[in-house]
């Protein structure tokens, strides 16, 4: 079978891969990028945990082909830091608890990212909502909320 | 004051990592060259003979390196996390149900296995499938192992000379586990026997045994490793070691790498869950609402195996109890064989099934006598005098009273359920319900020979520490509380300390990190290494000084030995000049704990942990959908070892249990097939269904009266039980509809349809 050649950017950068017809976003960011920061939770697009923002929308990477992602722009958990400067919603989560086992973590950030650029005022009900497609089986999600109610107040402030 | 000691609200050890995406889980570890796949091939039928099984297709498939069935075990088919013998890696003649492994396909990529996996010819003569527990008691299955009776008293006596006596029974559903990160195991091949087997499990030592047992090698050539799993749950107890087994068979077999990843839907079909109950119960109460006698038979689905049915199901009868006195009783268990999954460990393991029924109890009392079933509870907790347990136990550190109390207040209960009653009362279509409900929970593993522990800890000579003990992180922060013990012991900054990875080859025969044990177990271990090296630095510093062992004391980042303050680091680099072994193994088993299962009497639990909740509910009634309104929790963990990760897991350990009480419905058809087996299907709580307003609280006065790490108490577990008051809160708003006049025997998971169907039947529609 060929491969597919694809030209995209991931975070930023400039990157080609080669890919199988069938394989999908997750498949590559995880097995050929080495960009393991997005999970695999159930594949079928029902957990959100390989959230990734693909042209400023929020996508399940388990549900998007690679060869899609041609002439696209990417951003995934490993471009949300600055370096070692953390985004406001990375720091917050940490010193809020909210997080525990940290597989559904990186697919809420990414979420929450994409919500705060599209409303940075949202109300505790359009967080809660926004975040129904992304599963935490460990923590009760209230600090996950508190933690994006919170960020979202400081960035206003900040802006 | 040191950063990070003991009692300070850390974030959790790895967190940085989690937020950035970094934290190498299983899946996430580099592939050497030459990695193979493997995938399972499972049986679409539930119960029936194998009568061929070809597989050249799956051979033949693009990239397969080959198969592996039961022939190909070196050593025994046979994975029976208790020594039953009644779990084969692949099913031989017979297979017992759906999603049973029949054999495995091993391919260049994952993709590949998987697609080749669906070419299996199988040919079964299918066999009539037992699904359900009461079709088990119906039908005369076996028990799957022994079953457990608990006697005080004279149950039937004590019910004969009850005022009042009332019967009935409860369905109780199961719970999927779905941690986020599902099975893996990889398997990396070494010299002679050796293998390495990565793999997400909560019991490390049990993985090992096993695959030496399976590869027909000794322990010592089988080293396990669990750097972090994804969630548990104790989904990861005993369920990980088919993987595991099956992944170091085809390293060994094939001499490469091995991963072996199942699918989500393979992974519930495949894999045990929460025990689903049927309990039928007989009490009878005074005209106060006070029990008298409690006889109660609680039939369990154990699926085809006994793995971890047996404690599981005894657990649920010292948990029937809850939090109330029962002047005689008799409980027994039946864990009945079914032709479904190997039920297995969950997160209060049994002990939530146990408790739901002791809450039906009550609430079947209050309805009768038409009274707040708080005032139930508050009658009939254990006090002075009403002090011991179905299993002959006496609770001797009770504080339900206050913990009750103050939730009291603190949540308004009072008033609260004053308007709701007048709410409800108008007769609109949505009702209110509100509950209060108690837990005590038992603390330590009933098989006795679990609670004991190790840790190993090196101080190198540059000061900064290694600690490495037998638990396994799955998020719940145990590396970061054992980390803090160890900083306090030594007056360190945490910084200075480092948990590494879980593995075999530091710590032996260590236990499952379940049963909430974690923290009490290995940071007890962990302390008494600590204790040992300490004791060798006083030692020298007498030594050296010519000072008394009082002179020397361990301050925030340094020594005072004698007049002198020396740092840290200096101090240990002189230590080690001086040659003073700067490495411990640290042992720990806890103490006082003693169980005859014949007898039925004993101490299994060190302690108990309390807690209390009350929840507030809406329900509509022309759809039965509902919201949580209102919770407010007040929670024990003695003195918290680190209250920040305590409250995560009150606060997830709740919303977890809400999940299983609600919303999650496992759902086998007649053929037993199990069709939630995916989050598309199984509805696990959403950011959606968090409590309106969510409040919770420790019980900071609270300190363990037993010599605990720290006099801290165990979280893992106890918090589950408190969503009980959602359902109970559920229940009421049912009840309102025909003016509390009858107990609605709400079961569980009161799942919306549950809740219609239980409104209808309270107006006399059906």
């Amino acid at each position: 079978m060929s491969q597919i050649h694809v030209i995209t950017t991931i975070n930023g950068d400039e990157t080609e891969f080669l890919c199988e017809a069938q394989e999908t976003l997750l498949d590559v960011l995880r097995d050929h990028l080495d960009l393991t920061g997005s999970k695999e939770g159930c594949g079928t697009g029902d957990c959100g945990a390989c959230s990734v923002i693909v042209d400023g929308r929020l996508v399940c990477a388990c549900l998007m082909l690679a060869g899609e992602a041609e002439g696209r722009s990417v951003e995934t958990i490993e471009g949300m830091a600055d370096g070692d400067d953390l985004h406001p919603l990375q720091q917050k989560f940490l010193e809020m608890a909210a997080l525990q086992c940290g597989v559904c973590t990186p697919g809420i950030l990414v979420a929450t990212k994409n919500l705060l650029e599209r409303n940075p005022n949202p109300t505790e009900e359009e967080v809660r909502y926004w975040l129904a497609g992304n599963l935490c089986r460990c923590t009760g999600y209230d600090k996950i909320i508190r933690a994006v109610m919170d960020t979202a107040a400081d960035m206003r402030g900040a802006a | 004051m040191i950063k990070g000691g003991v009692h300070q609200p850390i974030a959790h050890d790895s967190a940085v990592k989690h937020v950035t995406g970094r934290a190498e889980y299983c899946d996430d570890i580099p592939e050497p060259a030459g990695t193979l796949h493997a995938y399972l091939g499972v049986s679409e039928v539930a119960h029936g003979r194998i009568t061929g099984m070809d597989l050249s297709a799956v051979l033949a498939a693009p990239g397969v390196v080959g198969v592996l069935t039961a022939k190909d075990i070196p050593g025994e088919n046979q994975i029976s996390a208790v020594g039953a013998g009644d779990e084969p890696i692949f099913a031989e003649e017979v297979v017992e149900f759906h999603g049973q492994p029949l054999f495995a396909v091993v391919a260049e990529t994952r993709d590949a296995a998987r697609r080749a996996a669906a070419q299996a010819k199988i040919e079964i003569n299918t066999l009539d499938p037992v699904v359900t527990v009461g079709d088990a008691v119906e039908r005369g299955m076996p028990h799957v192992t022994a079953p457990l009776t608990l006697v005080r008293g004279d149950a039937a006596a004590g019910l004969a000379r009850s005022a009042n006596r009332i019967r009935g029974r409860m369905e109780i559903g199961g719970q999927e586990h779905l941690y986020l990160e599902g099975h893996i195991a990889f398997a990396i091949p070494g010299e002679d026997e050796d293998v390495v087997v990565h793999c997400s499990t909560q019991h490390p030592s049990e993985a090992q045994h096993m695959v030496a047992h399976v590869l027909g090698v000794p322990s010592h050539s089988v080293v396990v490793n669990v750097r972090r799993m994804g969630g548990g749950f104790g989904g990861k107890e005993s369920q990980m070691n088919l993987f595991a087994c099956v992944a170091a068979v085809a390293a060994k077999r094939w001499n490469r790498p091995v991963k072996i990843r199942p699918d989500r839907d393979q992974d519930m079909a495949s894999t045990g869950k929460r025990h689903d109950f049927l309990c039928s119960y007989e009490v009878g109460f005074d005209d106060d609402g006070r029990i008298e006698a409690v006889d109660a038979e609680l039939a369990a689905r154990c699926g085809v195996a006994a793995d971890l049915s047996g404690p599981v199901t005894d657990r649920a009868l010292f948990h029937a109890d809850n939090a109330y006195f029962f002047p005689d009783v008799r409980l027994s268990s039946r864990p009945m064989k079914t032709h479904t999954v190997s039920n297995t460990a969950f997160r209060g393991f049994g002990g939530p099934q146990g408790v739901v029924m002791g809450e039906r109890i009550i609430e079947e009392i209050a309805y009768a006598l038409g009274r707040d079933p708080l005032e139930i509870r508050k009658a009939n907790f254990y006090s002075a005098g009403r002090d011991v347990t179905p299993y002959h136990q006496t609770v001797e550190d009770n504080i339900l009273e206050r913990i009750v109390g103050e939730l009291e207040e603190r949540s308004d209960y009072q008033a609260r359920r004053s308007a709701v009653l007048e709410e409800n009362a108008t007769g609109g279509l949505i009702r209110r319900g509100i509950a209060l409900t108690p837990v005590k929970f038992g603390i330590s593993f009933t098989a006795t020979w679990y609670n004991q522990a190790g840790a190993l800890v090196h101080v190198y000579n540059d000061g900064s520490i290694m600690l490495n003990h037998g638990g396994t992180e799955m998020g719940q922060g145990l590396n970061i509380k054992v980390a803090q013990v160890v900083a306090d012991a030594f007056q360190v900054d945490l910084d200075l300390v480092k948990v590494t990875k879980t593995t075999t080859e530091k710590v032996p025969n260590s236990s499952a990190t379940a049963a909430s044990s974690g923290s009490d177990l290995n940071g007890m271990a962990a302390r008494d290494a600590c204790e040992q090296i300490k004791a060798r630095l006083v030692e020298f510093a007498c030594d050296s000084k010519g000072i008394k062992p009082e002179e020397v004391e361990f301050r925030p980042g340094h020594v005072r030995v004698g007049d002198a303050d020396i740092g840290w680091a200096d101090f240990v680099k002189s230590a080690y000049l001086a040659r003073v072994q700067l490495s411990a193994a640290g042992f720990y088993k806890t103490p006082k704990i003693h169980w005859d299962r014949e007898t039925g009497q004993g101490r299994p639990f060190y302690y108990f942990a309390y807690g209390a909740a009350c929840s507030e509910v809406s329900v509509d009634t022309l759809t039965g959908e509902y919201q949580v309104e209102r919770v407010d929790i007040l929670h024990d963990v003695g003195r918290s070892l680190n209250p920040a990760i305590d409250v995560g897991q009150v606060e997830g350990g709740f919303i977890q249990g809400m999940g299983w009480l609600t919303t999650e419905e496992l759902w086998w058809d007649a053929q037993g097939r199990l069709r939630t087996h995916a989050p598309s299907t199984y509805k696990i709580p959403l950011a959606s269904d968090r409590p309106r307003a969510f409040n919770v609280t420790l019980a900071e006065w609270s300190v363990n009266p037993e010599r605990t790490i720290k006099r801290s108490k165990a979280v893992g577990e106890p918090p589950f039980m408190l969503a009980i008051s959602v359902l109970e809160a559920l229940s009421m708003a049912v009840a309102s509809v025909a003016d509390y006049r009858e107990c609605p025997r709400l079961d569980a998971p009161a799942t919306p349809e549950r809740v219609l169907m239980a409104v209808e039947r309270m107006r006399g529609v059906v």
